[in-house]
């Protein structure tokens, strides 16, 4: 069927409001896309400010992503596996730093890992050691908001699993370990491969958690939004610029996807 | 076909456009947008204002005066603007956007640092090296930018642990006990007295900071905009002012 013509025969109250839509969230990116210099752009990229924040970025991103995925499948195992991880509140628990504003994220973080925080007080009064404003503290800001996208992912994942392939392994003798390295890993293998991409993306675009926890300081904590929000007072076009690559990294990455996120890998 | 249905969204959505516009029967705001500094003083001035215009509503916007003058450039619906330099009321001017500027009050800088001063700071020449943690504003923000100017002024440097994108940014970090240090201008000291104490910079005087009113170009409401920047300029804006800690322009 073609699918232009499925779509011209829904009805205009489906139509319209779902074109509007489209136009609404195409449009701020268009703006943006309109109003970058792509003359200066190659320039305004490669300047030792922008490579500083770029790389710390990549860095960040990357160990936020490895720690979300040590501890998030584990945790997406457990939800999916054990009676008192099943309950609804460690999944309200996992799914609130997706609709927490991430500068409450960042107040949070100040009030476990800051010096005058729960576990940071302990750290600092009994090894003299303090987490925010260091790159570790970006790390951990990123790690808190974007983990929630691996678990669901791979819990979903988990959940739509057929588990009688787990039996028949330890049936005929499989250790558990064996059964969850051999079988369980690599029947959600794709599923962890997109939650991990999907985080990765939202720890590379995370901002007011980095902010509020981590500070901003060139080659430290200035992740890049957070240079996209420095260079807006002094130069917009480079602010835009930056923006634009931001952009594209989170185009490539969904298009990538191709929609495999939060609902599991479909077959 | 679909380029019927699109033809179709595409009127929908200019309807849905136009039926923003204000039907001038409605009560009236007036839109003031003031550096963070600014917030106690002109959230007492906005007072006094709505106390003397039956009616009319004053809506504050804090925020840094850079992303202030960035969105009155980007044709944000404001109609008074005070910036905490004149640099950034500088750019909203050459673009057209700002009808006479003119100064209304100066502050300078002072050294905050947690209730009991932790880390026994003296003064600017404590700011260096790594056993302070010092939040200071970014050189992009007017805060930072008078902070860059008093550092040369008096020849010390700070190590700062951030450079944060506003001035109440770094309060809240020294509210928070989260740094030793921070730079801020007197009237932040001055308005959470309780909860920080002050180490005052006896150079700051040097460079001091100029605080700039305008209306804006666009304004829809310009003598309401008008009476507003007189209520600021006249005796009963400058009292405020003084009593929050800022000098005469």
């Amino acid at each position: 069927m073609n699918r232009a013509a499925a779509a011209a025969r829904q009805p205009w109250y489906i139509a319209v409001p779902g074109v509007v839509a489209v136009a609404f969230l195409a449009l701020p990116l268009l703006g943006l896309l309109g109003q970058a210099p792509w003359g200066g752009m190659w320039e305004l990229l490669t300047s030792e400010e922008v490579l500083v924040a770029l790389r710390l970025s990549l860095t960040t991103s990357l160990a936020a992503t490895a720690v979300a995925v040590l501890l998030g499948i584990p945790l997406a195992v457990l939800m999916t596996r054990s009676r008192a991880f099943g309950g609804g509140w460690v999944r309200a628990l996992v799914t609130l730093p997706l609709i927490l504003p991430p500068v409450v994220g960042g107040v949070a973080l100040l009030a476990a890992f800051g010096r005058r925080g729960l576990a940071g007080q302990v750290l600092f009064e009994g090894f003299g050691i303090q987490i925010p404003f260091t790159t570790v503290a970006v790390v951990i800001a990123e790690a808190f908001v974007a983990m929630p996208f691996l678990v669901i992912t791979v819990e979903g994942a988990l959940r739509s699993s057929d588990r009688r392939f787990e039996q028949a392994a330890a049936t005929l003798g499989a250790r558990r370990w064996t059964v969850f390295r051999r079988i369980t890993l690599p029947l959600i293998g794709p599923s962890i491969a997109a939650g991990a991409v999907l985080c990765w993306a939202r720890a590379l675009g995370e901002f007011g958690a980095t902010l509020t926890f981590a500070g901003s300081f060139p080659g430290i904590t200035r992740t890049m939004p957070l240079a996209v929000y420095a260079a807006l007072d002094v130069d917009r076009s480079q602010a835009i610029a930056l923006s634009v690559v931001l952009l594209l990294v989170s185009v490539l990455i969904l298009v990538g996807l191709r929609g495999r996120f939060l609902t599991g890998l479909r077959r | 076909m679909t380029a019927g249905r699109v033809a179709v969204a595409a009127a929908a959505l200019l309807a849905l456009a136009g039926c923003g516009s204000p039907s001038g029967t409605e009560a009236v705001t007036l839109n003031v947008s003031a550096a963070s500094s600014l917030t106690e003083a002109f959230t007492r001035i906005a007072d006094e204002f709505e106390a003397d215009h039956p009616g009319i509503s004053v809506a504050l916007n804090f925020a840094g005066s850079s992303a202030l003058a960035e969105q009155v450039n980007a044709g944000a619906p404001v109609d008074v603007l005070a910036t905490a330099s004149s640099e950034t009321m500088t750019t909203v001017s050459d673009a057209g956007n700002a009808v006479d500027p003119r100064p209304f009050a100066t502050n300078v800088l002072t050294i905050v640092v947690p209730s009991g001063n932790p880390a026994g700071v003296s003064g600017l020449a404590d700011l260096s090296g790594s056993d302070v943690r010092t939040a200071i504003c970014a050189p992009e923000v007017p805060c930072g930018a008078a902070t860059a100017a008093l550092l040369a002024a008096t020849g010390e440097s700070v190590d700062a642990v951030t450079l944060d994108p506003d001035v109440k940014s770094v309060l809240a970090r020294v509210v928070a006990d989260e740094v030793d240090a921070g730079i801020v201008y007197v009237t932040d000291a001055r308005a959470t007295v309780d909860k920080v104490d002050e180490v005052p910079i006896p150079e700051a005087g040097t460079a001091p900071t100029d605080y700039l009113v305008t209306r804006v170009i666009d304004s829809g409401s310009p003598d309401l905009a008008d009476d507003f920047i007189a209520l600021v300029t006249g005796p009963t804006g400058q009292q405020v002012l003084r009593d929050a800690g800022f000098g005469p322009s």
